[in-house]
């Protein structure tokens, strides 16, 4: 990108051979990036997909003598946009995965019947069109670009870009809005949180993990005075986890504890032999 | 490299995106797939701009970037609150309005 921008400083004519191969590049990485973009089924991975394209399309604005657009499309389009795409993600979860069954029947294929025709629609359209050669550059497109834009936004296009300010605290706006969730219920009060929890018998919170000899992971269950093992100490997705992984930290603790009543019991047995021979 | 190069690359791109937005359950993905044809126009209006030799194309893709991250804003909250109130992001699920 930094050659490209070197490049494109003294005008968009960089080095024909070393354009066009940097085009191909990134055509090519772009075109199969947006491909397994919308095939690859994994949210994240697509987001990632995303990143390339923006990024590829940046060095070649960069290329094309728009090094401001370049950048910003690096810091807003693959800096903000994406990593809200992937916040969003998160907060969904990416577990839920796409369910691949077709609920209208044959609209993948017709899908990409219509893309296909689509694209030889445009193509055809476009070459007609016959699009010549770029006009002769000027500074415009390499050390001038940033004040051209300035005096473009300010002074042809300065009622759009005041638009664009109400149009973005409405955005601002709206998101808040949408995010909001109304209470529905009046937030309970110290003394109904205390009621509450004299009246559930349970005063105190629940046991911590186990710790034992051999284990004190946090999903051994803890060991009540009475000496049998409670789950209610365990978080249940932690419980859940385990029983994906095929564990099974109770079998484990019962398992230590029949060791140690053995290992007491044969240490009795040597400490009754040893009061004999002393005898 | 002509801008008749970048041009076509831009269809192509455009028509990833809207095949994107056509087979896509998951509503994330629709919301890329939208960006991606968003970003593809940029790069015609960018490539336009060069043809022509002037800036005109490149305040427009300015325009255009302002425009989509507003978009994403507002539009990802929907799918906040969607999800929140159905547990899906399913296109497919939200069909209240049916019959």
């Amino acid at each position: 990108m930094i050659h490209a921008l070197a490049a494109g400083g003294s005008g968009t004519n960089l080095d024909p051979i070393f354009s066009q191969v940097l085009f191909w590049i990134l055509a090519v990485l772009a075109v199969s990036s947006a491909l397994m973009m919308i095939i690859v089924r994994q949210a994240v991975h697509c987001a990632l997909f995303l990143a390339v394209v923006m990024l590829s399309l940046a060095v070649m604005y960069a290329m094309q003598g728009a090094p401001f657009l370049a950048f910003v499309q690096v810091i807003v389009y693959t800096g903000a946009v994406l990593m809200l795409f992937l916040f969003v993600v998160m907060l969904i979860g990416m577990t839920t995965a796409e369910s691949l069954v077709e609920t209208i029947r044959g609209q993948r294929l017709w899908a990409a019947l219509a893309g296909i025709g689509f694209a030889v629609l445009l193509v055809v359209g476009i070459g007609h069109a016959a699009i010549g050669n770029a006009a002769p550059t000027t500074s415009a497109f390499g050390n001038d670009n940033l004040t051209g834009l300035a005096k473009l936004i300010f002074t042809t296009y300065v009622f759009p870009f005041e638009v664009t300010s109400a149009l973005l605290i409405t955005a601002a706006l709206g998101a808040m809005v949408l995010a909001h969730r109304e209470r529905t219920s009046p937030k309970p009060t110290q003394r109904e949180v205390a009621r509450r929890k004299i009246a559930s018998g349970q005063v105190a919170p629940e046991p911590p993990p186990g710790v034992y000899a051999l284990h004190n992971a946090v999903d051994m269950p803890a060991m009540l005075p009475d000496g049998t093992t409670t789950t209610r100490s365990v978080s249940n997705a932690v419980i859940q986890r385990d029983v994906q992984l095929g564990r099974d930290p109770e079998g484990n603790v019962a398992a230590d504890l029949a060791a140690g009543e053995r290992v007491e019991k044969e240490r009795q047995i040597e400490a009754a032999a040893r009061g004999r021979e002393d005898q | 490299m002509s801008p008749a190069g970048y041009v076509f690359l831009s269809v192509i791109l455009f028509v990833i995106g809207g095949v994107g937005v056509l087979i896509r359950r998951n509503m994330i993905l629709v919301f890329m797939s939208i960006e991606l044809m968003l970003n593809a126009c940029n790069l015609a209006f960018v490539s336009f701009a060069r043809l022509h030799g002037n800036l005109n194309g490149q305040v427009v893709a300015f325009f255009v970037m302002v425009v989509a991250a507003a978009e994403v804003v507002v539009g990802l909250a929907i799918l906040m609150a969607i999800y929140r109130a159905r547990r899906s992001a399913s296109v497919d699920d939200a069909s209240l309005l049916k019959n």
